[in-house]
C-alpha cells in the first residue's frame, strides 16, 4: 500500500494541477513584477506585463533566469520580500565556481520540508523510523531539508552532518536508524567502512535511503542497495529553487516524480530556448509557483534530462524527471565529444569496479587526453599480471564503445582516491585553454 | 604439495614498494623469496614468507590489495642442470609455467624454483616421476 505525505495534492488530477498552476504562476508573476527590478526590467525588455499572463499557456512568454543573472544579483538583487520577512539563507556548494545565495520566509521553510516529507513517505518513512541526515548541515541545503522533512514526517531524526564515518556507523547501529539521507558518494563509502569494519548488512536495521545532491548512476544505485542492504531512492533539487525535494523517487524507482504544486518544469533546447516536446531530451528549466522571499521564474538548471507524463504505479500524478545525465556544469568537452563523468562511471560499475574513480583531463600537443584512475579491487585482482592488464583493456574498451573516445585507464591502489564526505571530486581538469 | 605465494597489488610509482616492504619490516616477516612483474603504471609484488596468516593480515591491516595463490615449490641441487632437469620434466608432461623465480635455501644442497602453472597436481605429479623433490610449506616457513 503506497504512503503518501499529503494525499489530495500528490494524486490530485491533471486538470486540477494545471489549475493550482495556472493561479499561482499569475500571483507569482505579479509579484516579481512588483518587487524585483530586474525581473520588471527583463519582462519590459520583451514588451510584455502581468497582464499577459493568464495561465501556464503563457509561461513561454517569459523570460529565462540563467545562473548569470544570479551572480550579477548577488546578494539582494532578487530578493522579493523585505529582509525582515526572511527567516534563513542558504547557499550553494560553488562547485561550479558561482556561489548562489537564496533567501527564504517561513512559509518558504515550511513549504520546502513538506516536500522534503513527501519524499520521505515515498520512502516507506513514517513515525517509526529512526532517520539519520549525513548530509552536511550548514550553508549547503541538504541537511536542513531532509531535517525539517524528517521532523514533518515525525520521525526520530538524527542529525549527524556528513563525516566521523565510523561514528556514523556505530550511531547506525547503536540507534539502529532506518532510513539514511546523504549523497550517494558518501553512501558508497560508509558501505565500504562498514566491510571494512567487519559488518554485514544484517547487523545494520537500514532499509531505506535517499540520496541526492550529485549525478549517480543506476550501477551505483544496484552497488549500494547490495552493500548497505537497502532500497536508494534518488531526490532532486536546487538551492536556487528551494533545496532537495524539487523531485524525489517513488516506490516505482522510475523517474521521479516533480512537485508540480511548488514547480513547473519545461524541458527546452539549450541552444535555441524553445520548448521541446514531452519526451525529448534537453535542458530543465523550473519555475516556483509557491516561493515568497527567492522567487525564480523560467531558472535555466542546466541539468539535462528528460520529462515522462506517462501513469506511475505509486499512483501519484505528478509529472516524472529522469535521473539527470548530469549537470550540463559537469559535462566534459573532450576531443569535442560530450563526456558525463556519470557515464564513466556506468562502464566501471558494469565490470565490477567500484564507484571510486578519478578523470584527469589534459591538453598535450594540443589534443585533449582522458585518464581515468581506477582504484584496484580484491575481487578484480589476481597474481596474473596478463589477466590484470586484460580486465584493463575491457575498460578501455567498455570506455570506447560508451563515449567514443580512447581513454588512458591507470589502475591505482586502494583507498588513493580522496573519499568525499559531500559531493565527490571526480573530475581533475588540468587544461589551460 | 604446494606452497602459498602472497601477491601484493603496488602502484608504480616512488615509495610504493617501499610501503609494502616498511609494513612487512615492521611486523617482522620474513621474505623467503621475493620477485617483481611491474608495467609502467602498476606491478605485482610476489612473496613467499615464513608466516602466510599473519602476513595476509598485515597487508590487509594496511589496506594492500592482495591475494594467496598455490605455487609449486621445487627443491633443486644448486649445481648446474638443476633447472633444466624440472623444466624437462614440466614440458614432457605439457604443463606451461606462466611464470617462475628462483631463491637459494638455507639448505646446502638446495636453491628453490619456484613455478606458476595452470594445474599443480600433474606439475607435481611429472616432477615427483622425475625424482624432483618438492618443498613444502613447512619448509619454507624454517628455512
Amino acid at each position: 500500500m503506497e504512503r503518501y505525505y499529503q494525499p489530495e495534492i500528490e494524486t490530485a488530477s491533471r486538470e486540477q494541477i494545471t489549475a493550482w498552476q495556472s493561479e499561482r504562476l499569475v500571483r507569482q508573476v505579479r509579484h516579481v513584477w512588483d518587487n524585483v527590478p530586474c525581473y520588471r526590467k527583463k519582462m519590459e525588455e520583451k514588451g510584455i506585463t502581468p497582464d499577459d499572463i493568464h495561465g501556464v499557456e503563457d509561461l513561454h512568454k517569459l523570460p529565462f533566469v540563467t545562473k548569470a543573472d544570479l551572480r550579477d544579483q548577488y546578494p539582494y538583487g532578487l530578493l522579493a520580500v523585505p529582509l525582515n520577512d526572511c527567516v534563513r539563507i542558504h547557499s550553494t556548494s560553488g562547485t561550479t565556481g558561482k556561489r548562489v545565495v537564496a533567501y527564504y520566509t517561513q512559509e518558504d521553510v515550511d513549504l520546502w520540508e513538506d516536500c522534503c516529507a513527501r519524499a520521505l513517505t515515498a520512502a516507506g518513512a513514517t513515525e517509526e523510523d529512526v532517520c539519520q541526515v549525513a548530509y552536511g548541515y550548514g550553508l549547503f541545503t541538504g541537511g536542513a531539508g531532509l531535517h525539517g522533512g524528517s521532523h514533518k514526517v515525525g520521525c526520530l531524526t538524527l542529525p549527524m552532518s556528513s563525516g566521523n564515518t565510523e561514528r556514523q556507523i556505530m550511531f547506525m547501529r547503536d540507534l539502529k536508524s532506518t532510513i539514511l539521507c546523504c549523497t550517494p558518494s558518501y553512501a558508497a563509502y560508509l558501505g565500504e567502512t562498514m566491510k571494512e569494519m567487519g559488518l554485514t548488512p544484517d547487523e545494520i536495521p537500514l532499509k531505506a535511503g535517499i540520496f541526492g545532491a550529485e549525478a549517480w548512476s543506476e550501477e551505483m544505485r544496484r552497488d549500494i542497495e547490495k552493500t548497505l542492504g537497502i532500497k536508494a531512492y534518488d531526490i532532486y533539487g536546487l538551492t536556487e529553487l528551494s533545496g532537495p525535494g524539487v523531485a524525489f523517487e517513488c516506490s516505482a524507482q522510475n523517474g521521479m516524480h516533480i512537485n508540480e504544486d511548488h514547480f513547473i518544469a519545461e524541458i527546452i533546447d539549450p541552444e535555441t530556448g524553445e520548448p521541446l516536446p514531452d519526451g525529448e531530451q534537453g535542458e530543465l528549466v523550473f519555475t516556483s509557483l509557491t516561493k515568497k522571499a527567492f522567487p525564480l521564474l523560467r531558472y535555466r538548471t542546466r541539468d539535462v534530462c528528460v520529462l515522462n507524463r506517462g501513469k506511475c504505479s505509486c499512483g501519484r500524478t505528478h509529472v516524472r524527471m529522469a535521473k539527470p545525465r548530469g549537470r550540463t556544469d559537469d559535462m566534459l568537452i573532450i576531443r569535442g565529444v560530450n563526456v558525463f563523468p556519470s557515464q564513466i562511471e556506468t562502464v566501471l560499475i558494469n565490470l565490477g569496479y567500484g564507484a571510486n574513480y578519478q578523470i584527469i583531463v589534459d591538453r598535450v600537443n594540443h589534443t585533449d587526453t582522458l585518464d581515468v584512475h581506477v582504484e584496484m579491487t580484491p575481487e578484480m585482482f589476481t597474481d596474473n599480471m596478463g589477466e590484470i592488464a586484460a580486465r584493463q583493456k575491457k575498460i578501455v574498451e567498455g570506455l570506447r564503445s560508451m563515449l567514443g573516445l580512447a581513454a588512458k585507464v591507470t589502475l591505482v591502489a586502494p583507498k588513493s582516491i580522496v573519499r568525499s564526505e559531500g559531493k565527490a571530486v571526480r573530475v581533475i581538469d588540468n587544461r589551460k585553454i | 604439495m604446494s606452497v602459498k605465494q602472497i601477491s601484493v597489488f603496488l602502484e608504480n610509482k616512488p615509495g610504493a614498494l617501499l610501503g609494502m616492504t616498511r609494513v612487512l619490516a615492521e611486523q617482522n616477516i620474513d621474505m623467503r623469496a621475493f620477485s617483481l612483474a611491474e608495467t609502467s603504471d602498476f606491478g605485482i609484488a610476489r612473496i613467499i614468507v615464513n608466516d602466510v596468516a599473519k602476513t595476509t593480515a598485515v597487508l590487509q591491516e594496511a589496506g594492500f590489495v592482495h591475494n594467496v595463490t598455490p605455487v609449486i615449490a621445487v627443491a633443486v641441487s644448486n649445481t648446474p642442470g638443476g633447472l633444466n632437469r624440472a623444466l624437462t620434466a614440466l614440458s614432457e608432461a605439457s604443463v606451461n609455467v606462466e611464470y617462475m623465480y628462483a631463491f637459494v635455501g638455507g639448505r646446502e644442497e638446495s636453491a628453490y624454483m619456484i613455478f606458476r602453472v595452470a594445474d599443480n597436481e600433474k606439475a607435481a605429479a611429472a616432477l615427483h616421476a622425475a625424482g624432483i623433490r618438492l618443498a613444502e610449506q613447512e619448509e619454507i616457513a624454517t628455512l
